[in-house]
């Protein structure tokens, strides 16, 4: 809140200014690994425009991104391909696990799949569906927006 | 050239084989050969002018467990030049799983004989380079025979995170650099 009307200066905490600054600027790794990337693309295009609340610039590098949103089953071949993207993620990163593939396993109950990408990676935010659509994934950024807003910075 | 020709023709050309022919549904030719006979059968069909089979579409097993014997290995082959299709099957028992690369006639048989011993556990004898295609490069077992199990409880591996000293990390700097330099 400004201290004096006439001087345009805001005062605030670093904490929340931080806060502030993460959850508006999420940066998603490009990484899709089945359906529901076509999803997460719908989300980033014009229709659903993720643009909307921060969080369309997607990254072709890890090394530049602090979200990596799990669009798809993950193969226990494709498992240590996946963690390495994660830790090369510099952090503070979080992770959306995305649909019931990439949570549960979905209908892929069998010895090839992951049954759920927590055991993996540390997730955030899990949106069900099958897949998704795009409005569930927003809702998903949204909570995990809020998610960050509340995170402290020590 | 009708099928009982192409049979002939191939007796012809490997005198002593048996070459079992087969009903199927589809009506397509389809033969049945020994394994230890399988090798010059297919180099017959590859390389003879008459049959000329240059293309080999599929290369795939079957699992019949518990019947024995327990495997069919299937070659679907087509002679572009003669407009023939043709179905070779060749039986395979379960605890002597193995037969005769394919891949000096036809390479596309590379990929589909690695892929045929990654799922089956079938040994091709030498193949230029057996290893799995689909499943990881450690897996245990061959997912698709019969008696594998659905669901295995097993967690799943992700390798820690690569660690190093920092002088490891200039060491390999100044050894990269040296390399594109030369």
């Amino acid at each position: 809140m400004g201290l004096e009307s006439e001087i345009p200066v805001l005062t605030t905490s670093v904490e929340k200014m931080v806060q502030w600054a993460r959850r508006s600027s999420i940066w998603p790794v490009t990484f899709g690994l089945a359906c529901c990337a076509i999803e997460m693309m719908a989300m980033s295009c014009s229709r659903y425009d993720i643009a909307r609340f921060g969080a369309e610039v997607f990254r072709g590098s890890p090394r530049q991104s602090d979200l990596m949103i799990v669009a798809g089953r993950l193969s226990r071949k494709m498992a240590p391909a996946l963690r390495r993207i994660y830790d090369q993620m510099p952090e503070p990163k979080w992770v959306i696990s995305m649909g019931a593939c990439a949570s549960i396993g979905g209908v892929f109950d069998n010895y090839a799949l992951v049954q759920g990408v927590d055991q993996i990676v540390p997730v955030d935010v899990y949106v069900p569906g099958c897949p998704p659509r795009p409005e569930s994934l927003i809702y998903g950024i949204v909570q995990l927006q809020r998610k960050i807003a509340q995170q402290k910075l020590a | 050239m009708d099928p009982e020709a192409l049979v002939a023709s191939l007796q012809d050309a490997v005198p002593g084989a048996r070459i079992e022919r087969a009903p199927s549904l589809d009506r397509q030719t389809t033969i049945y050969v020994s394994r230890d006979e399988a090798p010059a059968v297919l180099r017959a069909l590859r390389t003879r002018p008459d049959l000329a089979f240059t293309f080999l579409a599929e290369l795939t097993a079957v699992d019949l467990w518990p019947r024995a014997p327990r495997f069919e290995l299937v070659y679907v082959l087509v002679a572009i030049a003669h407009r023939l299709r043709l179905r070779v099957k060749v039986r395979l028992r379960g605890d002597d799983a193995h037969v005769a690369t394919a891949s000096r006639e036809w390479p596309a048989a590379n990929w589909l004989e690695r892929e045929v011993w990654d799922l089956f556990g079938i040994v091709f004898d030498g193949h230029p380079d057996p290893r799995r295609l689909l499943m990881p490069e450690d897996w245990e077992g061959y997912p698709l025979r019969k008696d594998y199990p659905v669901q295995i409880q097993l967690k799943p591996r992700a390798e820690e995170a690569l660690q190093m000293t920092v002088e490891e990390f200039r060491a390999n700097v100044a050894k990269d650099r040296l390399s594109r330099e030369q």
